[in-house]
């Protein structure tokens, strides 16, 4: 039979994606999860009995755990919201009849390209350095004393950069979604008398929701574990200020070598990162049946 | 195409949009000039824009002193080797559930979807203690397996998005004339298809060079890609801003170039066919 073979060809073709998917999957996350449950510290030869829940106690009742958790939800919400409504009034301004549109299309999309290490480095010292920064220059023309960014704010220095980065992305999905959008039923609401402002809301912005929901998305799953931005420039500090969690598993991991109670602060992670998760597959399944 | 377009909203929105564009590109503009300064000038106060005597000498000191082209070579390795390997093991695996789809097919792809929202740092500690164990720290093998494993799922999704649409149609009337299964699969599906896989290239190609969890992570000096060479700069060492401009300048061009041919698959690529 001819369809029995198609068949078995599929699930032969199928086999090698998934089998590594799962692996990939399953063999991290269940070492993770008995990691959790032991004293294991790599600078500690008598570690790795059995303690339990203890880890999960120590990460969660850690006072740098609820700072760090403050400091990823502030980083998430803050770009998120800059992003899109700097990203909304972008797209819809290029959505105009722009004259040289494609360059100015690329002159936007362009930080999007520009690797984590890199955005960082260059905004912290070319632009944000307190002395010779370019704000730092600006700032004094303008009369005031510029601001020592990463002592002074440091958590928003990195929303900033994380927001350079990020705002690509939501105006190109805005901008893609806008171009969608049926020009006839503009043009009616203009006839009809309707102004700019009240087209805009009641046709543009339902257009959008959409979208937006998934740019929230998407974004926030990056977003939850932002790392490099903050590896190369304040390494967490001063203090605890820009450390997230991703930050601090890290560091845990990899500066205190403590892997119990790194493993633990990594469920924590999967944990808060599959709730966003379950939403987008739900938006996304969706999309699939149509 | 019926609706008013005055001159003035022309002048006005094109004004608006170059200097949105501008404004958004300057950061990276500026890091260009300040690679052809020398090291004071790239300090000075206030600082010099276009009038300063332009020197390429950081290009060349980059070079010297830090080995530029090894760190390039490892970006180009393992960017390049995960991204071919992942669409090896993608494009059959696409295929099978856009032509032959079954009842699990939604599921098996939604699975995967999901795989991709796992944080990395979920995992960090085994698969650190794995690499340190197997030898893999710092070896390009490690990174090129972890990076392959990563977008392996957006390359199945990318591909599946763009194989759905090649109409079937056209292979039944292939097939009614006579093809056989190699022939339609050379002739027919191949031409089709060339356009999907080439951006899904593109776009993983990109997305595997700028990644910066597992290099910073996994590799310190043998297998550091450029990234994790980029952030070695972190590090103050008095004058280095034009060096590290130039360092940049050299490590994001090449990628810039491919980004800006493959923005419009990047949308769809990004969102799982979410947003087209």
């Amino acid at each position: 039979m001819a369809t029995r073979q198609t068949q078995l060809l599929a699930r032969t073709l199928l086999t090698p994606a998934t089998a590594l998917l799962f692996i990939w999957m399953i063999v991290p996350l269940a070492l993770t999860i008995y990691f959790a449950t032991l004293h294991y510290n790599l600078l500690d030869p008598e570690s790795g009995q059995f303690v339990g829940f203890e880890n999960f106690r120590y990460f969660l009742t850690d006072p740098a755990f609820i700072a760090s958790l403050e400091n990823t939800l502030v980083l998430v919400g803050s770009v998120l919201v800059l992003t899109i409504v700097i990203g909304i009034p972008l797209a819809v301004l290029l959505d105009q009849p722009v004259i040289g549109r494609s360059v100015v299309r690329l002159m936007v999309i362009a930080p999007f390209f520009v690797m984590p290490t890199v955005s960082a480095l260059v905004w912290k010292n070319l632009l944000m350095h307190p002395v010779s920064g370019l704000f730092a220059w600006i700032a004094t023309l303008f009369g005031l004393a510029p601001i020592d960014w990463f002592n002074d704010a440091p958590m928003f220095a990195i929303i900033l950069i994380v927001s350079w980065q990020w705002l690509p992305f939501a105006t190109l999905i805005l901008l893609t979604a806008l171009q969608s959008l049926d020009e006839e039923q503009k043009e009616a609401a203009e006839m009809d008398g309707a102004s700019a402002l009240s087209s805009f809301i009641y046709i543009t912005l339902p257009h959008l929701a959409r979208p937006i929901t998934v740019v929230i998305l998407i974004e926030t799953i990056f977003l939850l574990t932002v790392f490099a931005e903050i590896f190369v420039t304040t390494g967490g500090g001063p203090g605890l200020q820009t450390t997230n969690i991703a930050f601090l598993i890290y560091a845990q991991a990899l500066i205190q070598y403590d892997v119990g109670s790194a493993s633990a602060g990594g469920l924590v992670a999967v944990v808060i990162a599959n709730i966003v998760a379950i939403f987008l597959v739900r938006i996304v399944g969706r999309n699939l049946e149509a | 195409m019926a609706r008013m377009v005055t001159p003035q909203r022309v002048a006005i929105s094109t004004a608006g949009a170059w200097l949105a564009g501008f404004l958004i590109f300057f950061p990276i503009l500026w890091m260009v000039l300040a690679s052809f300064k020398t090291e004071l000038e790239a300090f000075a106060v206030p600082p010099s824009f276009l009038f300063v005597p332009w020197t390429t000498e950081n290009y060349a000191t980059v070079q010297e002193r830090s080995d530029y082209f090894h760190h390039a070579l490892n970006s180009i390795i393992v960017a390049g080797g995960s991204t071919l390997i992942a669409m090896l093991i993608a494009i059959p695996a696409a295929w099978s559930m856009a032509f032959s789809p079954t009842k699990r097919t939604k599921d098996i792809l939604l699975w995967m979807l999901s795989t991709k929202m796992m944080p990395p740092v979920g995992v960090l500690v085994p698969i650190y203690l794995i690499y340190r164990d197997f030898g893999l720290l710092d070896t390009r093998i490690g990174l090129t397996i972890i990076l392959c494993l990563g977008n392996l799922p957006i390359v199945v999704w990318m591909l599946f998005t763009y194989f759905k649409e090649i109409p079937r149609d056209i292979l039944e009337a292939a097939r009614m004339d006579g093809a056989t299964i190699s022939k339609e699969l050379v002739y027919v599906l191949t031409p089709m298809a060339v356009p999907g896989l080439a951006s899904t290239l593109l776009l993983n190609l990109i997305l595997a060079w700028n990644e910066a969890f597992w290099t910073l992570n996994l590799s310190t000096l043998n297998a550091a890609p450029l990234t994790v060479f980029i952030a070695s700069y972190s590090s103050p060492e008095g004058l280095f801003w034009a060096k590290l401009s130039a360092a940049s300048t050299l490590a994001i061009a090449p990628i810039l170039v491919l980004g800006w041919f493959s923005q419009r698959q990047l949308v769809r690529g990004l969102t799982f066919g979410a947003v087209k």
